[in-house]
């Protein structure tokens, strides 16, 4: 074993060579590109449909498809985006990459589950995708899948829902593999609180992630029994009731949107301190405020279902939830910029994808507020402005730090430099489509523009012509950011390029395959910068 | 020594994912509770078309394989290496039982029509319909569970047969046991909410 210290895990050393060597590996930091490369995958299959939406969205009337292919697309778009990149996203990517190193371990407590979670990624990826081609036609029903209209089109409602629960799996997995090698596996000395704040959010997630999604899990199998059973829970003739159905459905996919922010604020708060060489500010205030979020996240699901007919005081108790939520996320936002005051900034790529990060997290919280509260929202319930509102926390906040942690660790993944130029220009096409491409949505949704239509009133052409630009200028930034990234060119990367003080920077970049020769011991605090 | 081997974590590993088989089952548990406040007097009556003798029986069967699969562990532990395969056989006899008092419960209903999406369930009052699509699937769920408990156990059983789980390595058997404790267990849950409320 000690032989291999000097290599990186990047080379195969095993009994297998080239893609099987990847296929077959348990080493977390394999497992962790292997998500990442599938999900880039998953990631441009979603921005083609996406962009094909704006596309038919240009003008007002039938362009270049039917209403039902649209109706196809926003449904598969969201399966997508939703359980294939955002739900594994950074945990999947950067939770298996770093986590271990961040922790001073050699890998995860479950390094076969761990490979096993990727398959179950890759085959409910393919069963969710073969809903697309086969007889019946596309689902045509929303990411969301509401009863009756699920349990009653005839398209291939079950292979999406199944492939759903497949990944569903994956994810209560990894969410397990994670929570015992948190408390198993820290390195003598880093007790919970002396603990990165990356893996604190994992933690917190991974919590998420095992309590939540087994309710989707049984909720999915409902669907595929009534539409193949009858069974009735959600069907009115048979004595079953829809709106059930929303309730269990939302039980899990509001805590869903925790588990995709809590890694993403993971990853902010590791990149804030060392591009600001300053140890972050209320470090205690952070870790328990995820822990929170996770916590009364619980509590607030049937925000999405304010129009449902549920009783006012149910209304008005998830209101009053929901804004309480709000709080812990806001309280890491000035935790965060006060970290940055009085540091050392050095505006690189992953701090400036992390300031775009906190400018556009703000945005969709904020907006969250105003769907949070009941009289507003009966305005804009199901209206474009939800659609914006998402995409700013989802896309605008998940992605950009995804975006981010792709910049931070990409030297220690593989042992390169980028060009920091390019990334730059890359941010700013980003940044700048980003919002050309969502904030007229606000503005239009407010004025009445329903989500889910692919046909609209004239009234709303500008603001949708806006949009469908602001997408292309999007995509521009998408292909430099990528290019830049897979060139592969750079210069060689030193341990520690960033000066960043948590271990993986103490490591070679890459890493050797077993992280660390001998595990360190820590004694200090994390984010050691004074 | 195996350098990779950490018994407590494996243990905490599964103890987690017996969480999440919970919370599965939970959504279901839910569902019986909101229809059944919904429609309790119709429930109440339905309930008469199970039979409460073979429920009690299936659950005596299971708590008895409970009991003999904790036995082996013990068994094990103590290094008697006959006695535990010969307990845990006995554990996957037990559901062997449980499994054919299901497939007489539900092939008599099936065989009388009743079974969901068929033209007399439809016929039914919605409570009825209601209680009886739960009776279905909450047993089907369960008796999968059954299923996959039962081949986990006759790895394990086989397992040390062969040697591999031994006096000083058994925490697969633990956890394999575990896993049957708590199919035990919803069963446990399962039976008064639909044999005993009649």
């Amino acid at each position: 074993m000690a032989e291999t210290i000097s290599k990186s895990y990047l080379e195969n050393t095993g009994r297998y060579k080239g893609i099987l060597a990847w296929l077959t590996t348990t080493d977390h930091k394999r497992i962790g590109l292997l998500y990442l490369y599938a999900m880039m995958v998953f990631f441009l299959v979603g921005v083609i449909l996406g962009e094909i939406m704006r596309l038919e969205l240009f003008r007002p009337g039938q362009q270049f498809i039917s209403a039902q292919t649209y109706n196809g697309i926003f449904t598969i778009h969201g399966i997508i985006m939703i359980f294939t990149v955002v739900i594994p996203g950074l945990a999947a990517v950067f939770g298996n990459f770093a986590m271990p190193l961040l922790i001073g371990a050699h890998d995860v407590a479950f390094p076969k589950l761990n490979l096993f979670s990727w398959y179950l990624f890759i085959l409910g990826a393919t069963i969710a995708l073969s809903s697309q081609f086969m007889g019946n036609g596309p689902p045509d029903t929303g990411w969301t899948f509401y009863a009756p209209y699920s349990t009653q089109t005839h398209t291939n409602v079950v292979a999406a829902v199944f492939g759903a629960f497949v990944l569903g799996f994956s994810s209560i997995l990894t969410g397990l593999n994670f929570i015992v090698t948190i408390h198993r596996l820290r390195a003598p000395g880093m007790t919970f609180f002396k603990m990165p704040l990356f893996p604190w959010s994992l933690y917190a997630t991974a919590w998420i992630q095992v309590l939540a999604t087994p309710i989707v899990g049984i909720t999915l199998l409902m669907i595929i029994a009534e539409r193949w059973l009858r069974i009735g829970f959600f069907d009115p003739s048979l004595g079953g009731d829809p709106i059930l159905y929303q309730h269990l459905f939302w039980i899990y996919s509001h805590p869903a949107v925790y588990i995709m922010i809590l890694p993403a604020m993971g990853v902010i708060t590791e990149i804030i301190p060392t591009f600001a060489q300053r140890r972050v500010f209320g470090y205690k205030a952070i870790a328990l405020s995820s822990l929170a979020i996770a916590g009364v996240g619980y509590f607030v699901w049937a925000h999405h279902m304010y129009t449902t007919g549920i009783s006012f005081t149910a209304r008005w108790v998830f209101s009053l939830l929901t804004f309480l939520v709000a709080v812990p996320s806001a309280i890491k936002v000035f935790n965060w910029v006060t970290t940055m005051y009085k540091g050392s900034i050095s505006v690189k790529p992953p701090f400036l994808f992390a300031l775009g990060f906190i400018f556009l997290f703000m945005i969709g919280g904020l907006t969250g507020l105003s769907l949070g509260s009941l009289a507003t929202d009966i305005h804009v319930h199901d209206t474009s402005y939800v659609v914006a509102h998402f995409h700013y926390i989802i896309f605008g906040g998940v992605g950009f730090a995804f975006f981010a942690a792709l910049h931070y660790w990409y030297p220690k993944m593989f042992g390169r430099m980028y060009n920091f130029r390019r990334a730059n220009i890359s941010f700013v096409f980003l940044f700048v489509g980003f919002n050309v491409l969502y904030f007229p949505q606000f503005v239009i949704g407010m004025m009445g523009m329903p989500r889910r239509y692919f046909d609209y009133l004239p009234q709303f052409t500008l603001g949708h012509q806006i949009s469908t630009v602001g997408g292309w200028i999007l995509l521009i930034g998408i292909i430099i950011m990528l290019v830049n990234l897979f060139s592969r060119k750079g210069a060689k990367a030193p341990d520690n390029p960033w000066g960043g003080k948590t271990l993986e920077w103490t490591v070679s970049s890459p890493p050797p395959p077993e992280n660390f020769e001998t595990i360190p011991e820590v004694s200090g605090e994390p984010y050691d910068f004074e | 020594m195996d350098v990779h081997r950490d018994d407590i974590g494996a243990r905490l590993g599964m103890w987690i994912f017996i969480f999440t088989e919970i919370l599965l089952f939970g959504g279901l548990f839910l569902v019986y509770a909101v229809m059944r406040n919904r429609y309790s007097d119709e429930f109440h009556q339905a309930a008469h078309q199970l039979n409460a003798f073979i429920g009690t029986l299936n659950t005596v069967v299971l708590l008895l394989s409970s009991a003999t699969v904790a036995m082996s562990i013990t068994a094990v532990q103590k290094g008697e290496k006959r006695k535990g395969v010969m307990l845990l056989f006995i554990t996957l006899v037990c559901a062997g039982i449980f499994l054919f008092n299901k497939y007489l419960e539900w092939g008599h209903k099936i065989s009388i029509g009743l079974y969901p999406g068929s033209e007399l369930m439809i016929g039914l009052k919605h409570g009825y319909i209601l209680f009886f699509s739960l009776y279905f699937f909450m047993t089907g769920l369960h008796m999968l569970h059954l299923v996959i408990g039962s081949i986990i156990l006759t790895i394990v059983m086989v397992k040390v047969q062969i040697g591999s789980i031994t006096q000083g390595k058994y925490t697969l058997l633990e956890n394999g046991g575990l896993y049957w404790h708590l199919v035990d267990l919803i069963w446990i849950f399962l039976f008064p909410l639909l044999y005993l409320i009649t």
